[in-house]
């Protein structure tokens, strides 16, 4: 085999480098408003009374900051890194790629001003109207040129699989994103539109999106992540490429059934319900499928976690992955959707998977990235990486132990009712009791955030320093 | 052909590709050219991180 002796391709790591800082800065912002939103909750007078600040408006700040600012930025990041080192040629397009950069630094600056203002779809993770979205549409369909080109011009034979969760994570987001976006501006000079569906349809078409941009974007595109990341970091090949495959078709298949068990004990036909929930029961196989590959690529490595953080947050994230997907099907059960749906313990389903999985793989794998990108050997410390695993690690679990035990709470006050029939509780008797709950929940969200203003600062370092100056540590060597 | 026929017969039809999938993965004949794909994201070209590394293992003993 030829190794070493091959002469590196120009690889474009320019649009890597710039996705990767906003990464982390886009990723402290949406997090700090989290953090805000979560204080607003225990401390309403945090709004100042203004519009701008109100928590209806921050909060689809704080969705769409983390998810398409951070999350997004991740994803372009990684994908155009790996698609270049496993395609072994530099990306297709030449300036394409910034027109990819610059392009989604505007659509999340037009969420930054427009959100606040109050211009909203209020369709859930859809919130931008219809101006940013035909932005959105145009960025992304520049984005997959870049991608599938450079796919087209690769000089390996194969196409390696985290390229396939890429690409079906590009493709899907288009369709999911144009599909639900469909709407009729009242007029061209207005911010306003309304959705080109309605009713029950209208609901049901938005939660399929909802559930897919979970499914494509914060799953499958992190898995492309996955896919790479974690077998490099412990430099051996993923447990079973063929699971895989299979993994892939299996979960790219099931997924787009799955958003009907947003829609439980609604106007939504009853059979649409029930296929929903037998589908997410389905989904858990193939996600655990991809857990296990993660998981096991490390089997005859463990002794590695005791001196690699990076590959801590790596095979955290995916036990976190494991548990959210079991978690998930049996929310989707109809009967336990009955006690769930609308509670906290829903918030805390989606942080276990946000914090947990998302954010988690995310840091592992900018930690693997930044050294490599800018010249060095290793980060700047590494045992700033350990303390930020383990503030993210806590963080993680005091938010989602805080909001399922409100939430139980909540679903069993809501349902309590008296012999007569009347509820035994009202509203705002549950929302005192949540109270304590909320508070962890702020202190957990510091706490998560805090690690990040570590990764930033160590991050700086790292850039700063001259190239190549910066020894490979391991933990508990000097300096730690 | 009614509606509920048609699906069904689509179901499996789905049925059968997913098995044929599980078939072609699984066969032994493929076993070889996948590993090597699971293995080709280690032999490409030298990054900041490996430089090191690798200098160090060419001038030791020859193994």
């Amino acid at each position: 085999m030829t190794t070493a002796t091959t002469i590196q391709p120009d690889y474009n790591y320019k649009v890597v480098r710039q996705f990767t800082i906003t990464t982390i800065f886009w990723g402290i912002i949406g997090m700090s408003v989290g953090v805000l939103i979560a204080a607003q909750l225990i401390w309403p007078v945090l709004n100042f009374d203004t519009p701008w600040l109100t928590y209806s408006r921050l909060r689809p700040l704080h969705t769409n900051a983390v998810i398409f600012a951070f999350g997004t930025s991740a994803l372009m990041a990684t994908s155009f890194y790996v698609v270049q080192r496993t395609c072994q040629t530099r990306l297709f397009g030449g300036s394409l790629a910034s027109v990819v950069f610059w392009g989604w630094q505007l659509v999340i600056i037009s969420a930054v001003i427009s959100l606040p203002l109050g211009y909203t779809t209020s369709k859930e993770y859809a919130e931008l109207e219809w101006p940013i979205d035909l932005l959105i549409t145009a960025v992304w369909v520049v984005y997959a040129i870049v991608f599938f080109g450079t796919l087209v011009i690769r000089r390996t034979s194969h196409i390696y699989v985290a390229n396939w969760f890429f690409g079906a994570f590009i493709l899907t987001v288009a369709v999911l994103h144009i599909v639900n976006s469909l709407a009729i501006p009242v007029a061209m000079g207005s911010m306003k539109s309304y959705s080109v569906y309605s009713g029950a349809v209208d609901a049901m078409v938005q939660w399929w999106y909802g559930h897919n941009a979970v499914g494509f974007l914060l799953t499958a595109g992190f898995l492309g992540m996955m896919y790479y990341f974690v077998p490099k970091q412990a430099n051996r090949p993923v447990y079973s490429y063929r699971l895989s495959i299979i993994h892939f078709w299996a979960l790219i298949a099931v997924y787009i059934w799955a958003g009907p068990h947003h829609l439980h004990y609604t106007a939504l036909p009853d059979w649409a319900q029930s296929l929903g929930m037998v589908m997410s029961l389905i989904l858990f196989a193939p996600s655990w499928g991809g857990m296990i590959n993660g998981i096991m690529t490390l089997s005859g490595a463990w002794d590695k976690l005791r001196t690699d953080p990076i590959l801590r947050f790596l095979v955290v994230s995916l036990s976190f992955y494991g548990m959210s997907t079991f978690e998930g099907p049996m929310m989707a059960i109809k009967t336990v959707n009955a006690l769930s749906h609308y509670t906290d313990w829903t918030i805390g389903h989606v942080h276990s998977g946000a914090l947990g999985w998302v954010a988690m793989i995310t840091i592992g794998s900018i930690y693997h990235l930044v050294p490599r990108l800018f010249n060095q050997k290793g980060m700047y410390s590494v045992a700033l990486i350990n303390l930020h695993f383990w503030l993210a690690t806590i963080g993680t679990v005091l938010y989602i132990v805080a909001m399922w035990i409100s939430g139980v709470m909540q679903g069993l006050m809501w349902r309590a009712v008296n012999d007569d029939g009347t509820l035994t509780y009202t509203f705002v008797e549950s929302l005192e009791k949540s109270y304590p709950f909320y508070t962890i929940r702020f202190i957990g969200g510091v706490i998560f955030l805090t690690g990040m203003l570590v990764m930033a600062y160590n991050t700086y370092k790292t850039i700063v320093a001259a190239d190549g100056s910066i020894k490979p540590q391991e933990l508990g060597e000097s300096g730690s | 052909m009614d509606y509920a026929t048609f699906n069904g017969l689509y179901t499996l039809f789905l049925i059968i590709i997913f098995v044929a999938l599980i078939l072609w993965a699984y066969n032994k004949k493929h076993k070889k050219s996948f590993e090597d794909i699971g293995n080709s994201i280690f032999d490409e070209h030298q990054d900041s991180t490996t430089c090191a590394r690798e200098k160090s293992e060419q001038t030791g003993a020859k193994k």
